[in-house]
């Protein structure tokens, strides 16, 4: 494997809330390579998201953020909010769920989109101007120079989220941040999404990834997959691997609750995750596992290697033998 | 910045812990200002109540044979005395009786009126609403003073209401009056309550089982704007008070006489302090009058935060 | 945009004589100018009441009455006040002089430090000068003017002169009494107190009014997306986060200085300052029929105008309103 442009290291986020200390990550480890299209899955309040906005310095204050996270040699945490900022839109950007709130109401797409250019790069307004519609074009959208004049709220959602990729490539970064960029979209357009998405990444070699909760989106454009739990990892690899024989209960059960020709029963997983404010010492996947013994319960379960996988389940040799479509 | 941490999943147990009520009574007590407003508000409420014990005077009462006029605050009159030798203290006690009176029933007939009218502007739409809305909006644009003053001199010559809402100088026409313009804010917060509520899935579905209308609004859409009625309703008091203190201030108040006073009468008598310098004349009265709003308004303001989750912001 | 213009435009005349109309009867049932123009003129002619009346609209029924009204008033052949047979156009442009100067200027002060002090507390919610700031702004919305302007004029009217044994600043008036020609000083003098009255209230609502907006900002979506890009917290702040904010601020405060026109009737009475404010009040205690009327199609010309004006200024700020 390359080196890794981004990674992360025993990273843990808490927040303190009027309820107590949520701890949203929990000693979370990831790296991504250049070129890589990384998914990141889990249910929401895994900490999929949390971990990413820890990455670029986008928490609120109140957020305590512990670890290391190194992008392309440099350590971000602690780092100066200045260094900070020129690293943010430039080294590293990022795309979000909802395109309709994402972009701000009252200014034209185009002056969003040169906005992120000359805040990184020395650039007329003219010059930006006339790069923010060749984006445009980049992500395809139709007539560039029209639509760039225009106000987000012209756009449809699917031409919104085209909107923001366009602004969040604009300044050619190294690691693009997916956060659920087409969960609130129609499941037509969704489709489309991802191929920018993987075309930009084909043709930058930019390091992606892909936050989502939906593996079906993770099958069809990732390379690498890395799967989340009450803010864990739980296991990780190549993409194709976890779905041939991923070895943890959790991730067995979301491939089940996947819909496939020749299964008409889906299996979803019955239970709560845990109370972040108070997780338990040992794995969080337990009370709704059914391998789950007493030992589970008594430590968290590190990653381990096993196969082409890397899996926290202190059973994963027996689940491996269970066989993949049996649970 | 709550929005942020939106996605935690909270355990069952959880979410029985912070029933909205409980949350709702939780936020309320970690409102400083607002319990301190309860308890100087519940005290000045005692006070009053008991005013034959708590007085010391009559309200026309001189606290001594002459010369009594202007005297300083001492221990013969706490808080001095007023031009014809008239106990300031025991006055307060008696106006602020009135004042408070007239702020919470002309409070709940506003409340009443304006639910009944907002709740069918923002259930049934159309004309009806459009009507409405155009109306509060002259009225609310309109010098708040000067419509007081032409609506009430008017309803006080149409002389077949009189039976109903009394004589221009008595409280109950007051009452009435303040009622008649504090509607208004009430009806619209309402509506809009109403406008929101009914996009909602438990409205939908009452509708989809067949409710009738009258059933919705008071079994879901009135219950679910409880929170914002009660806002209104303490804000609607202060307003009343102040509307009372403003028309006595310019002399178009309840009239004095057959032995009572007010918090405006009270105010408005302060002006002759500012001649002679007398400065408690001025003081007391006008420093009740704001201790008095500002508790209702903090009080007011705590009850929003405490029913309205989305202003938690999670400090 | 300009047919929109146009047609509220066309609106507001109904609306106008509507209401004015409503005022009307409200004014002839409520102050009975009749009464009152042989109250303040007991040895009147029959002939001299007669066209009091024809001139005033009031002898006939309420609708017959009001066209009568209207069509003096529309020809400019506007009667005189009951009192002192004094010429009324003249007597409302000086109020309307005097409002609007100390209107705009006390609005002007109290809306630059409202905001500024609502974009403070909105960058430090939550700690303890939001907290500091959001008491204050109580305090200052829990005082009523009158209350305010008592207690400055025993301040300064009383006890300053008294300890310092000169005037700072008079309580009453635009210039002393006898006083000749333009004197800035002098005039802003006699303004300062009221300017403060009216501007603590402005302050405290729109402190309170700008801190929620720029929370809401602040706490939306596309501020994070603008984090995220890198630039400046200055620059978040002012291009995506007031301009943003201001949107509603600005439309109630072109409202608010539509107000103006009506005056600042508890502070101009107590400061007896001769504003539009004083102007009605005198002659609703007079019961000056000619004198309300056309005080009240000012007033309500200048809100349906500034509602208006505050749906223009909306459209143009935020792009996503069409105007319809």
């Amino acid at each position: 494997m390359a080196t890794p442009v981004l990674s992360i290291r025993n990273l843990n986020v808490t927040f303190n809330t009027p309820l107590g200390e949520l701890q949203a990550v929990r000693g979370v480890d990831l790296d991504i390579a250049p070129g890589e299209l990384m998914g990141v899955v889990g249910e929401s309040g895994s900490g999929k998201s949390v971990t990413f906005l820890a990455a670029m310095g986008l928490l609120p204050p109140r957020a305590k953020v512990t670890g290391s996270v190194i992008l392309d040699g440099e350590e971000l945490i602690g780092a100066r909010p200045g260094r900070l900022r020129s690293i943010r839109g430039r080294l590293m950007s990022m795309i979000f769920q909802d395109p309709l709130s994402a972009l701000n109401p009252v200014h034209r797409v185009g002056k969003q989109i040169s906005e992120m250019l000359q805040s990184h790069q020395k650039m007329s307004n003219r010059e930006a101007d006339a790069r923010s519609v060749e984006l445009l074009d980049l992500v395809g959208i139709p007539q560039p120079a029209d639509r760039a004049v225009q106000y987000p709220h012209e756009f449809s959602g699917g031409m919104r989220q085209r909107v923001v990729i366009a602004m969040a490539i604009a300044n050619n970064p190294k690691v693009l941040i997916a956060d659920e960029p087409t969960t609130a979209l129609d499941v037509t357009v969704q489709a489309q999404i991802l191929e920018v998405i993987q075309k930009v990444q084909e043709k930058f070699g930019t390091a992606v990834v892909l936050i989502t909760h939906d593996l079906g989106v993770i099958a069809r454009v990732a390379n690498q997959v890395n799967v989340m739990y009450a803010g864990r990892n739980v296991e990780k690899g190549v993409v194709d691997s976890l779905f041939d024989h991923s070895s943890h209960p959790y991730t067995r059960g979301l491939l089940n609750s996947l819909p496939r020709m020749g299964l008409d029963r889906l299996e979803p997983i019955s239970g709560f995750p845990p109370n972040m404010l108070n997780p338990p010492t040992g794995c969080g996947f337990s009370p709704r596992c059914k391998f789950s013994r007493p030992e589970c319960d008594e430590a968290l379960p590190e990653l381990r290697p096993f196969g082409d996988l890397q899996t926290a389940c202190i059973r994963a040799e027996e689940i491996f033998s269970v066989g993949a479509r049996t649970l | 910045m709550h929005g942020w941490i939106r996605g935690f999943v909270l355990s069952k147990t959880e979410i029985e812990m912070i029933s909205p009520r409980r949350m709702a009574l939780k936020r309320f007590v970690g409102h400083k200002a607002a319990v301190a407003s309860c308890i100087v508000l519940g005290l000045f409420i005692l006070a009053v109540s008991l005013s034959p014990l708590t007085a010391r005077y009559g309200v026309n009462q001189a606290v001594r044979k002459p010369p009594n006029s202007f005297l300083h605050p001492q221990k013969l009159a706490w808080m001095g005395t007023d031009d014809i030798g008239r106990d300031i203290y025991s006055r307060l006690i008696y106006g602020i009786r009135v004042s408070l009176l007239i702020g919470f029933f002309s409070a709940i007939i506003a409340v009443a009126i304006g639910c009944v009218v907002g709740a069918i502007a923002g259930f049934r739409g159309g004309q009806f609403d459009d009507i409405m809305m155009r109306v509060t909006d002259l009225f609310l644009a309109f010098p708040f003073l000067v419509a007081l003053l032409v609506v009430r001199n008017m309803l006080g010559a149409l002389s077949f209401l009189s039976p109903l809402i009394g004589d221009k100088g008595s409280i109950r026409f007051i009452i009435f009056l303040l009622a008649l313009f504090g509607w208004m804010t009430v009806a619209r917060i309402v509506r809009g309550q109403v406008l929101s509520l009914k996009e909602r899935e438990f409205i939908e579905s009452a509708r989809a089982v067949g409710a009738s209308r009258k059933y919705i609004i008071m079994r879901h859409l009135l219950p679910n704007s409880i929170g914002p009625i009660m806002v209104s309703l303490t804000f609607s008091v202060v307003a009343a008070i102040i509307g009372e203190a403003t028309l006595s201030f310019f002399g178009y108040g309840p009239q004095a006489g057959a032995g009572t006073t007010s918090l405006g009468l009270l105010v408005g008598q302060a002006k002759g302090a500012v001649q002679t310098g007398f400065w408690w004349i001025a003081v007391f009265p006008c420093v009740s009058l704001v201790i008095i709003s500002l508790c209702i308004n903090f009080i007011g303001d705590a009850l929003r935060d405490a029913t309205d989750p989305r202003l938690d912001m999670g400090h | 945009m300009l047919r929109f213009i146009v047609r509220r435009i066309a609106w507001a005349i109904p609306t106008l004589l509507l209401v004015t109309f409503l005022v009307y009867v409200a004014l002839r049932l409520g102050t009975n100018p009749v009464y009152s123009f042989l109250r303040a003129n007991p040895r009147a002619t029959p002939d001299k009441i007669a066209t009091y009346k024809e001139l005033n609209g009031l002898g006939n029924n309420y609708v017959v009455g009001y066209l009568n009204w209207l069509r003096h008033f529309v020809t400019f052949d506007w009667p005189r006040s009951i009192k002192g047979s004094r010429e009324v156009f003249p007597a409302l442009k000086d109020a309307l002089a005097n409002s609007l100067r100390l209107g705009l200027a006390a609005t002007f002060v109290g809306i630059v430090i409202g905001l500024a002090i609502g974009v403070f507390a909105a960058l430090h919610a939550g700690g303890r000068r939001d907290v500091a700031v959001n008491t204050g702004a109580f305090i200052g919305i829990s005082i009523p003017p009158y209350i305010s302007s008592i207690l400055l004029q025993l301040l300064f009217a009383v006890y300053w002169s008294r300890w310092f044994g000169h005037t700072l600043f008079p309580t009453s008036g635009v210039y002393p009494p006898g006083h000749e020609g333009f004197n800035a000083i002098l005039m802003l003098k006699h303004m300062a107190l009221p300017i403060v009255v009216v501007a603590i209230q402005i302050i405290a609502v729109y402190s309170r009014y700008m801190r929620s907006s720029l929370l809401d900002v602040l706490n939306s979506d596309y501020m994070r997306t603008a984090r995220s890009k890198g630039i400046s917290e200055r620059r978040i702040l002012i291009r995506h986060g007031m301009r943003n904010a201001l949107i509603p601020v600005v439309t109630v405060a072109a409202i608010e200085v539509g107000s103006i026109v009506g005056g600042l009737i508890i502070t101009e009475n107590i400061f007896d300052y001769p504003g539009m404010g004083r102007y009605f009040l005198t002659a609703f205690g007079d019961g000056d029929f000619p004198l309300m009327m056309p005080w009240m199609v000012i007033i309500v010309a200048s809100i349906l105008l500034f509602n208006l004006i505050a749906d223009v200024t909306y459209a143009w700020l935020d792009p996503r309103i069409r105007l319809e």
